[in-house]
């Protein structure tokens, strides 16, 4: 069996720098906002190769989001970045006041979410960016699983006129991805058939969910992976066909059990579907710093967590 | 527009009137602060700003961002007055529905160039405005009024900062520094501590073009927002010293009057002193 998950890693930053310093060069309108994390969230490209779309508003969140109102307002298409939890924590009540509740055409990106934030800890994590961006109205909430995702998300937020949110991730993750993929907002993509359970995925978690699908198949269990980078508007139609199809659920996302993916897929199943279901994620609890691989097993968002969790699902089914 | 210093001030007077007004019948809003605010704003809007009711979004026009947006009923008095909505749906001020919502919403009416009531938020976003104008190389010019309890606010001094770094001259923010906030801190004699002190120097040191004037006089209102025209470079606060609750002796000074509704009896003497004949 050939895994879906490609030798190749890229990690999303880059390819977001990037493509927003191309973006930066393509579209008068495109100007880049930065609050002093240009070389770690990696639009310091944009500083240095297209000075005059680069705006520094300094270590001063909420002026930075209430900026980005102003400037939108202009007619301007701001893109603002910094870490995750101050976008999610620092800056949003300037969000839903001036961006998200009078539509305004600001695009925000999370870098660093979720655990894996590079020896950073508690308070540079965002565990409840989804959880937040999701309960604002007119919000779009993305979580790309790899780079080309990352990449196809920036266009359509490109030519999308309102608010949107996209959580990116800090370290490298395989290509899961070819570059002819067509991202569809507010769509599920069904990544691996599978009868026995569906694990639902987003994000970064979606490379987890797919080597433990792949591992469990080993074992003679059918495991399909539907991925969801869109968490806002949620593919409603999708989750109901996975559980009338299979039965049962497992939700995993590098954030918060509590109003998170899982929370979201929950909301659906009890109102539409109700099947027995189970969520992966960080669990309530206070984060650290350590590496990756050792946050992963002690917050139990590891492959090996998923699958313990479909084996325990799959007794319910 | 070219009016005198006398029919600004019959303006003036009738935009208090509609405030207490309003607020008597809708049961509810903020009285102090639009009163304190309101030569500013019937300057801002009958003589200063370029802007046409008939086209509330064209595209250069001035904008205007009440950063204080509790005052939203001194706003909405005095759009009322300008011919951007009738005066008649002041009525409707908080009601369901209402294009006058308790706080600026600037999706409900048009006219309203930023969404406020977080305090704080609005001078960024007129920072954020002016800023798009000098990158798009348009002449309109922004301007904001904040409070001076608002600027308790941190986020008050993270655009203060950010502005001069941007050499914002076609942003013009206005101080109403009527020394009073809602609650605040006991003084002695019954008084009350003014919420923000020295804001000259504070301004000063942030880079700013700072003019203080009285700021309930049509004269020095005037001078200020031609000076500020003339200084380049930099962006101008205008530290406008006024009265809380100014234009009814008994609501003056008297930081209850913040949010208070009159009774139909001060309803009485209030627009008894507030009388627009003569």
């Amino acid at each position: 069996m050939v895994s879906l998950l490609s030798e190749k890693k890229e990690t999303m930053r880059d390819v977001f720098g990037e493509t927003l310093l191309e973006l930066s060069k393509e579209d008068e309108k495109v100007y880049v906002v930065d609050g002093d994390l240009a070389n770690s969230t990696k639009i310091d490209g944009v500083a240095l190769k297209n000075p005059d779309k680069f705006l520094q508003m300094g270590i001063a969140e909420q002026n930075m989001l209430s900026v980005c109102s102003g400037l939108a307002t202009t007619g301007l298409q701001p893109w603002t970045v910094t870490f995750a939890a101050f976008m999610s924590k620092r800056a949003i009540d300037q969000i839903q006041v001036q961006i998200a509740q009078p539509r305004l055409n600001v695009k925000m990106f999370g870098a660093y979410s979720g655990l894996l934030t590079g020896l950073t800890g508690k308070t540079h994590q965002a565990l409840e960016d989804i959880a937040i961006f999701r309960s604002l109205a007119n919000m779009t909430v993305l979580a790309p699983a790899d780079s080309v995702e990352v990449k196809k998300m920036m266009e359509f937020a490109h030519t999308y006129d309102g608010p949107v949110y996209v959580r990116l991730a800090r370290d490298p993750y395989p290509v899961i991805f070819d570059e002819d993929y067509d991202f569809k907002i507010g769509k599920a993509v069904s990544l691996k058939e599978g009868t026995d359970l569906t694990i639902i995925s987003t994000g970064t978690q979606t490379s987890r969910a797919i080597e433990a699908a792949e591992t469990l198949e080993k074992e003679g269990l059918s495991i399909a992976v539907l991925h969801m980078p869109t968490i806002k508007p949620l593919d409603n139609e999708a989750i109901v066909q996975a559980a009338e199809k299979t039965g049962v659920i497992v939700t995993t996302e590098e954030h918060s059990i509590y109003g998170g993916l899982g929370s979201a897929v929950a909301e659906v199943l009890v109102e539409e579907k109700p099947v027995p279901m189970l969520r992966v994620g960080v669990k309530d609890r206070n984060s650290e710093s350590a590496p990756n691989e050792e946050l992963l097993d002690k917050f139990e968002i590891a492959p090996k967590h998923i699958i313990t969790t479909v084996k325990e699902a799959l007794r319910k089914k | 527009m070219t009016l005198s210093t006398e029919e600004l001030t019959k303006k003036a007077t009738q935009a208090r009137r509609q405030i207490i007004e309003t607020v008597h019948y809708a049961g509810a809003g903020h009285v102090g602060g639009p009163m304190s605010a309101i030569d500013l704003l019937i300057y801002l809007y009958f003589k200063e700003m370029n802007i046409d009711p008939s086209n509330p979004r064209g595209e250069d026009r001035d904008r205007f961002v009440l950063s204080k947006g509790h005052s939203a009923i001194g706003l909405y008095s005095v759009l009322a007055l300008r011919g951007f909505m009738p005066v008649e749906e002041l009525k409707t001020f908080d009601a369901l529905n209402s294009r006058l919502q308790a706080h600026p919403d600037m999706n409900t009416l048009p006219g309203l160039d930023m969404s406020t009531g977080s305090l704080g938020q609005g001078i960024s976003a007129a920072v954020g405005i002016a800023l798009g104008a000098k990158l798009q190389k348009k002449y309109f010019r922004t301007y904001c009024i904040i409070g001076d309890g608002e600027s308790q606010e941190g986020q008050v001094w993270e655009a203060a900062d950010i502005a001069p770094k941007y050499k914002l001259d076609n942003l013009v923010v206005i101080l109403d520094y009527n020394k009073l906030q809602q609650f605040g801190w006991n003084a002695e004699e019954g008084n009350r501590k003014i919420p923000v002190n020295e804001p000259q120097t504070r301004w000063e040191a942030f880079g700013w073009n700072v003019i203080t004037i009285d700021g309930h006089n049509f004269n020095e209102i005037e001078a200020a927002f031609k000076l500020a025209k003339e200084v380049k470079g930099k962006p101008t606060i205008i530290i406008a010293n006024t009265v809380k609750g100014k234009g009814v002796s008994f609501m003056e000074n008297e930081f209850l009057w913040h949010s208070r509704v009159p009774t139909d009896e001060e309803l009485h003497d209030a627009l008894t002193e507030l009388s627009v004949e003569g």
